[in-house]
């Protein structure tokens, strides 16, 4: 069972909702809608599902409706047709149709949400920020203190926690978000672009010390964002929105070796692919290569002897040259110069430039003990140009 | 232009049909009111001063002492204090001190709740705008006529006149403070699980706060700026001697008159001005 299921959900602003809708069925865009009834549509029939510890990444650009169906998963946002369904125990709660207690209930028990602009109380000490929530609750002073000092002893804000939001940096206000959100103890976060705010250091910071939160706490986290880079890095799954529809759902290898539309090609465009691609995707496969007995001519200067799916030898200038093997428990830094290295397929792209930068020679790629295929300087700047992803060829 | 003043347009003479009707129909009513706040009146200013003056400039201070922790406002209070003692003005500040105090009560007593449901309903100050509009601009002395014949001579007069010049400042301050509380702090409040009831308290009227303080404040110096029209239909205090100077061509008097009022709204200003945070907490 899914943790956030929704389905065919819209959301319209404005009040000839019904109309609207109507108009939306016939096929009309969104501006010739705005125009007959004055409503904005915030998302045309969204369907995604969150499944347990999945971090979902809503992708896109302002306006594109992103944020608007990441508030209807906690009801701040009205649902105008569909479902937006979220577990509690057993039961899936319909957010778009639940009462007032029950949407309390969810509010407070099963789903929390981080800002953008922190949304924190300036009145309040970084303490009492972070009890909010619990205060909801209905939990004593005492209790709630207590457990917001220890949230703020993990986020590293402890000495900070009598000081007024405005005292602190950017970053720390951020880190109080976290803190009131994570105090909850609710299984599903909402994240309304928490780090755009914040200077691009303190931001890649942040981000690593959500992934190294989750790897502990598992929660399940439905993150907004408008930029590619964020979303590959801490995505498990990216959604992309464009006005208001999503329109490619997809793993991040996949949004980035094949892009949807256009529309996503351009954001993939202005990606650092290093940090997503993977040598399976990046590689010639070994029957793709020019082969002339059990030679593998990989380059005018470089032949491979592979039998049987196993590199024996490597000709490089007709001599013989050293082999290697490499895996993610070692140090790429000591590869010897002038050695074809054995990898794993799976290899990032980043460590395998690294490899190709160590050793000056390409690279060979295995899939359970056999070789696959082949990565070199050809394969790299193919990949760095973003010429993988033509959708014409 | 003849027709035009010979057919002239009753506005006036409705006007006082109207007040005689209210007078005739809730005569009981108006009196009750004024009844209720003489009393009120009466008894704060007798109670004050029963009291050793010197006790209650002590109690004045100790006000200012944990509000403002300054030993400069301190000292401008006790200062001024002992010159209005000086001047002979002692009773008078307490009588004004009671008015302004009073209505600056009712003002923010009806005042901030009808802010906060203006900020939540749109439709509800479109139409409120111009009645406090109205309320601000019309000449005081003429909703002095019918209040004086509504509640009869004395404080209470004075003391309504007061509120309906004074009581715009809290609303509009306050309707100001709500809206423009940050959407997204009411995203964060209903977020985590706030009511609507939640809302207000916990969210709503601490971020509107330095917004209703300054309506507050703002009330108290409009209030004080009526002392000497109150004094007009018979409310004691710092007016009554600047009315009688004006009737006399006593210059001396009003002068002394005039800066013991003077006195009086720096002394409320300083103290009610940013309250620290604490007293906001």
């Amino acid at each position: 069972m899914p943790m956030v299921q929704i389905e065919n959900l819209d959301i319209v602003f404005g009040n000839q909702k019904l109309e609207s809708l109507r108009l939306l069925d016939k096929g009309m865009s969104r501006a010739e809608i705005l125009a007959r009834t004055g409503d904005v549509i915030g998302v045309q029939d969204a369907t995604i599902s969150v499944e347990e510890g999945e971090i979902c990444v809503l992708m896109g650009l302002s306006g594109s409706g992103k944020s608007t169906l990441l508030r209807a998963v906690n009801g701040l946002n009205k649902v105008a047709r569909g479902r937006c369904l979220v577990k509690d125990g057993e039961r899936m709660i319909d957010m778009a149709k639940c009462d007032e207690n029950t949407l309390r209930h969810m509010r407070t028990n099963r789903v929390s949400m981080v800002f953008q602009s922190f949304a924190l109380m300036p009145w309040m000490t970084v303490l009492e920020n972070v009890a909010f929530g619990l205060e909801m609750q209905g939990m004593g002073k005492k209790e709630r203190e207590e457990r917001a000092n220890k949230q703020l002893k993990m986020v590293g804000l402890y000495d900070w926690r009598d000081k007024k939001p405005d005292e602190l940096s950017g970053g720390m206000r951020q880190r109080v978000g976290l803190a009131r959100a994570f105090v909850m103890d609710s299984d599903i976060l909402l994240m309304d672009e928490p780090f755009s705010a914040l200077d691009p250091l303190i931001r890649s910071q942040l981000q690593d010390e959500l992934i190294e939160l989750q790897k502990r706490l598992k929660k399940t986290i439905i993150f907004v964002s408008h930029d590619l880079d964020e979303a590959l890095k801490i995505g498990s799954k990216i959604a992309i929105m464009e006005s208001a529809r999503i329109i490619q759902e997809d793993v991040p290898e996949q949004i980035v070796l094949n892009p949807a539309t256009e529309y996503v090609e351009k954001f993939v465009a202005h990606t650092n692919p290093l940090n997503v691609l993977r040598g399976n995707a990046l590689m010639t496969p070994l029957d793709q290569v020019a082969q002339l007995d059990d030679l593998y001519h990989v380059s005018e200067h470089l032949s491979l002897n592979i039998q049987a799916g196993v590199l024996k030898e490597a000709l490089s200038h007709g001599q013989n040259i050293a082999l290697s093997k490499w895996d993610d428990s070692m140090d790429i830094e000591n590869m010897p110069e002038n050695t074809i290295v054995v990898v794993p397929v799976d290899i990032s792209m980043r460590d395998a430039v690294e490899i190709r930068y160590q050793t000056k020679q390409p690279i060979v790629l295995q899939e359970n003990g056999q070789c696959v295929g082949v990565l070199g300087d050809h394969q790299f700047y193919h990949a760095l140009l973003g010429k993988h992803f033509s959708r014409a060829s | 232009m003849n027709w035009l003043t010979e057919h002239k347009l009753p506005l006036g003479d409705t006007m006082e049909t109207f007040v005689n009707w209210l007078i005739d129909v809730a005569s009981f009513f108006f009196d009750f009111i004024s009844v209720t706040l003489e009393t009120l009146i009466f008894s704060m200013v007798d109670g004050l001063e029963w009291m050793n003056p010197f006790a209650v400039v002590a109690c004045v201070l100790a006000l200012v002492w944990w509000l403002h922790r300054s030993l400069g406002i301190m000292i401008f209070v006790a200062a001024s204090f002992m010159l209005i003692m000086n001047l002979g003005y002692w009773q008078e500040t307490l009588q004004t001190l009671v008015l302004v105090i009073t209505a600056t009560t009712i003002s923010v007593l009806v005042g901030v709740p009808i802010g906060i449901a203006a900020a939540h309903r749109p439709m509800l100050y479109t139409v409120l705008r111009p009645i406090l509009d109205l309320m601000q601009t019309i000449p005081t002395f003429v909703y002095l006529i019918p209040t004086l014949i509504l509640f009869g001579l004395g404080y209470v007069p004075g003391l309504i006149s007061t509120i309906i010049f004074a009581i715009a400042a809290p609303i509009r301050l306050t309707y100001l403070g709500i809206s423009k509380v940050p959407n997204e702090l009411r995203e964060a409040g209903l977020a985590f699980g706030c009511t609507k009831a939640k809302l207000l308290y916990k969210v709503e009227l601490p971020a509107a706060m330095p917004s209703i303080m300054a309506g507050v404040t703002q009330c108290i110096m409009l209030s004080l700026s009526m002392v000497v029209i109150a004094a007009l239909v018979g409310a004691d205090g710092l007016g009554k001697p600047v009315i009688r100077a004006l009737n006399t061509v006593n210059i001396s008097q009003g002068f002394e008159a005039g800066v013991a009022i003077v006195l009086v709204a720096i002394m409320l200003d300083r103290i009610c001005k940013t309250p620290s945070s604490k007293a906001e907490g």
